[in-house]
């Protein structure tokens, strides 16, 4: 079955929406001082609490409140509401997010803590200080069980943990589905934000640092905080339904290996040079590094890689990397608007 | 020799089982599990492997390894990949097969973070006390971050077993482990290939994480007496024993696996998923997002509801998962339901890979027709109208097919329907 891009949910430090994810920025947007010495691509201004429930606010963090609000817009797009309920959903995600406060807190608490005594120590002062509901911001799954609750998301549910191979293979097996019939209408993606120290913490070994440098002359990431959803259906049930396809989704690949093989993987898995690179780092060619204008994206990265492909109104041919393992490619097949 | 069909009844490849591997409290190899599991005994007992002092929940079904040394237990992502090597190096050797697997590996697993004394090492060596200080002191010492790579142990399995593609590391919480089947089954239905790694591998009992659950008052908080926490289905459960362990399976098509003349050891015949829109951790009380997946694995097999004759239940031993998970076994059965056991009884609840090991009982069951008890049964919730083979192993004939429910956090619900000799 050919698949059809219905509907795509795009934030990042250019805005929000399909607009603003059109035009190629004049300049990187940038937050170089709050997190120096790391460059970041910082979230642009949302109003989060207009789309989502306090009730609901309150088990999230910016991670979850991201995403989550990245999907609805991705529902909306496709004008997909009333179909939730069998939609099927798959989310690429990395770690949950932490009590940033009681983490610096204890940290600066434990180092007069002898030794010995820091695990006893430690399961008190948890005990006392951590709050219950968090817990639920910290699970990876959580994004996905989120958007399942506010947006009635209820077909089957899948998280794949880790880095942009997750976002690349989610895609992958999301459009694997649709292609052979067993998914009717299918929710794909991921988010992740920059602006916070716990998530920088784990990349911490691959972080560029200093002033801001294009992808193709850097051997570090710049990462940025953002989401990329994209509702794929069908070709011929979105036409029935009266839904507009952004683009058609035509093919899929990932691999994975050895670092050396990299190159060779990569140019395995298309016939045609890039015109979009997910590249973290390192020259794409002749192809425009999406993470010049978006910050890279971790789990994101592909996904928003593929969603602007399909907005640019032309053939693309989308590749990437993950910045230590993975290697993807897709072809998309922009529609006229 | 009979002709054996080689696809189902929707016509697409049938999916069969070659290998299993099994890792619990109860046992480092599948047939010290097994024999556990058959002969009624508990795997839970104290956490000796971190100090628990001042924890409301002191115990587990813990599956401590060489590597966990005195005071340094090894972090949960070692741990993972550890329990998961077992496991998979087990299901392959039953499957005779090595690598290059030319298939995907789907592995169930916990999300990671970094661990308390690598946090506390990297605040050590960070000169000063903000952000920026601890992310410069972890670019510097990539090794104390690595912990939250969460990415490396479906990783270093898909290096070791030489999989093809980008491993799913999947997380739908509890449910993870039937996921991770479902994936693999789905990739073969496809015809994305003719072998396939499923599993599970849990290693979140941590200090944070145990503390982290019992403030969501989810654990038992028997500490007295551990063997008798997990007790699904009676009137004084009072929440879910964490527990360690690993499960997995080697999944062929019916033909591949014929072609090369394997053993085939049983069947993954459906498999059903919806996720519930009810509330991030418990389950719509009507039971209808439960009984959904049920009824969605039955009717994925082809099979008629009757053919089931065991269920192993999701059956956490928390108040409300037994109550939804009964009312939605009637739903799909009536009055009178499938003998119905909790093996989380013995075993502990092991969270991302309880799918997966939870389908290798199941399958167990029907090779041995020997069907695991739930144990600590002195008073069964009558309201529940199970029948929960309270606390022996039962013997039966002609039972060729069994459900396995996973319900996680999160709303992510999954059933799997495994047969032997259909």
């Amino acid at each position: 079955m050919t698949v059809a891009i219905t509907g795509l949910g795009l934030v990042s430090c250019l805005g929000e929406g399909r607009e603003v994810h059109s035009a190629w920025p004049n300049a990187p947007v940038l937050d170089e001082t709050g997190f120096a010495p790391f460059p970041i691509h910082p979230l642009p201004p949302l109003k989060l609490e207009e789309h989502i429930p306090r009730r609901e606010f309150r088990q999230m963090e910016g991670w979850q409140r991201l995403g989550t609000y990245a999907a609805g817009l991705a529902i909306a797009d496709a004008g997909a509401k009333e179909l939730v309920a069998g939609m099927d959903l798959m989310v690429a995600a990395g770690g949950g997010e932490r009590d940033t406060a009681l983490d610096a807190a204890i940290l600066a608490e434990i180092q007069d803590i002898p030794p010995a005594e820091r695990e006893a120590w430690l399961n008190k002062r948890l005990g006392e200080g951590l709050r219950p509901t968090l817990f639920l911001a910290q699970l990876s799954n959580l994004l996905a069980g989120s958007i399942s609750i506010l947006h009635g998301v209820a077909g089957s549910s899948r998280t794949f943990l880790g880095e942009e191979a997750a976002g690349a293979e989610a895609l992958r097996v999301a459009h694997a589905r649709v292609a052979s019939g067993t998914s009717r209408l299918m929710l794909v993606g991921a988010a992740w934000i920059a602006g916070r120290w716990d998530n920088l913490l784990t990349y911490a070994p691959w972080l560029h640092q200093g002033s801001w440098a294009p992808t193709a002359r850097r051997e570090k990431l710049v990462p940025g905080s953002g989401a990329a959803f994209l509702v794929l259906e069908p070709l011929a049930a979105a036409l029935e339904r009266g839904a507009r396809p952004v683009a058609l989704l035509e093919d899929v690949r990932t691999d994975m290996g050895d670092a050396a093989g990299r190159d060779a993987r990569l140019a395995a898995l298309s016939d045609s040079p890039a015109t979009l690179s997910a590249a973290p780092f390192g020259g794409p060619g002749e192809a425009r590094a999406v993470a010049d204008a978006t910050g890279h994206l971790m789990e994101a990265a592909f996904p928003m890689a593929v969603a602007l492909a399909a907005l640019s109104g032309q053939e693309s041919v989308v590749t990437g990397f993950g910045h230590r393992h993975g290697e993807f490619a897709a072809r998309v097949k922009g529609l006229p608007a | 020799m009979k002709d054996v069909a080689l696809t189902d009844h929707l016509g697409r490849p049938r999916v069969v089982v070659t290998g299993m591997g099994l890792m619990t409290a109860l046992g480092m190899t599948l047939a010290e599990s097994w024999a556990g599991l058959r002969a009624g005994r508990s795997g839970v007992r104290d956490i000796t492997r971190f100090d628990t002092t001042g924890m409301r929940t002191r115990f587990g079904a813990c599956v401590d390894l060489p590597g966990d040394l005195p005071g340094r237990p090894l972090p949960a992502g070692e741990r993972v990949a550890a329990l998961g090597t077992l496991a998979f190096d087990e299901a392959l050797a039953q499957a005779g097969l090595s690598g290059p697997i030319p298939g995907p590996l789907c592995l169930g697993m916990p999300p990671i973070e970094i661990e308390w004394p690598a946090r506390a090492a990297l605040r050590a060596g960070a000169e000063g006390p903000d952000g920026a200080a601890m992310v410069l002191a972890g670019a510097r010492h990539p090794e104390l971050v690595a912990g939250g790579e969460l990415f490396s142990p479906a990783v270093a399995l898909a290096r070791r077993y030489r999989t093809r593609g980008i491993p799913q590391a999947v997380t739908t919480a509890c449910a993870s482990g039937g996921t991770a089947i479902q994936l693999a089954c789905e990739a073969l239905r496809r015809g994305e290939a003719q072998v396939a790694l499923a599993g599970g591998a849990e290693a979140s009992m941590t200090p944070e994480t145990l503390i982290r659950f019992a403030l969501l008052h989810a654990l038992s908080n028997r500490n007295d007496a551990p063997a008798a926490a997990s007790r699904p289905f009676s009137l004084t459960r009072d929440g879910f024993v964490m527990g360690d362990g690993a499960g997995a399976l080697v999944l062929e098509t019916m033909e591949h696996a014929l072609a090369r003349g394997a053993t085939v050891l049983g069947e993954i015949l459906g498999v059903g998923e919806r996720a519930d829109t009810f509330h991030r951790t418990r389950s719509s009380p009507d039971a209808v997002p439960v009984a959904g997946v049920m009824q969605d694995a039955i009717a994925d097999s082809g099979l008629p509801p009757e053919v089931f004759g065991y269920i192993n239940a999701h059956g956490t031993s928390t108040p409300e998962n037994d109550k939804t998970e009964a009312l939605a076994i009637h739903m799909v059965f009536g009055e009178v339901a499938p003998p119905t056991s909790s093996t989380k009884s013995m075993i502990g609840h092991t969270l991302s890979a309880a799918g997966a090991i939870e389908a290798v009982i199941c399958l167990l069951a029907l090779r041995d027709q020997m069907l695991p008890p739930t144990i600590n049964q002195d008073d069964t919730d009558p309201a529940l109208g199970l029948d929960v083979i309270p606390n022996q192993a039962r013997a039966v004939r002609g039972v060729k097919a069994a459900l396995s429910n996973s319900f996680g956090f999160g709303g992510q619900n999954v059933c799997v329907a495994v047969g032997v000799g259909l």
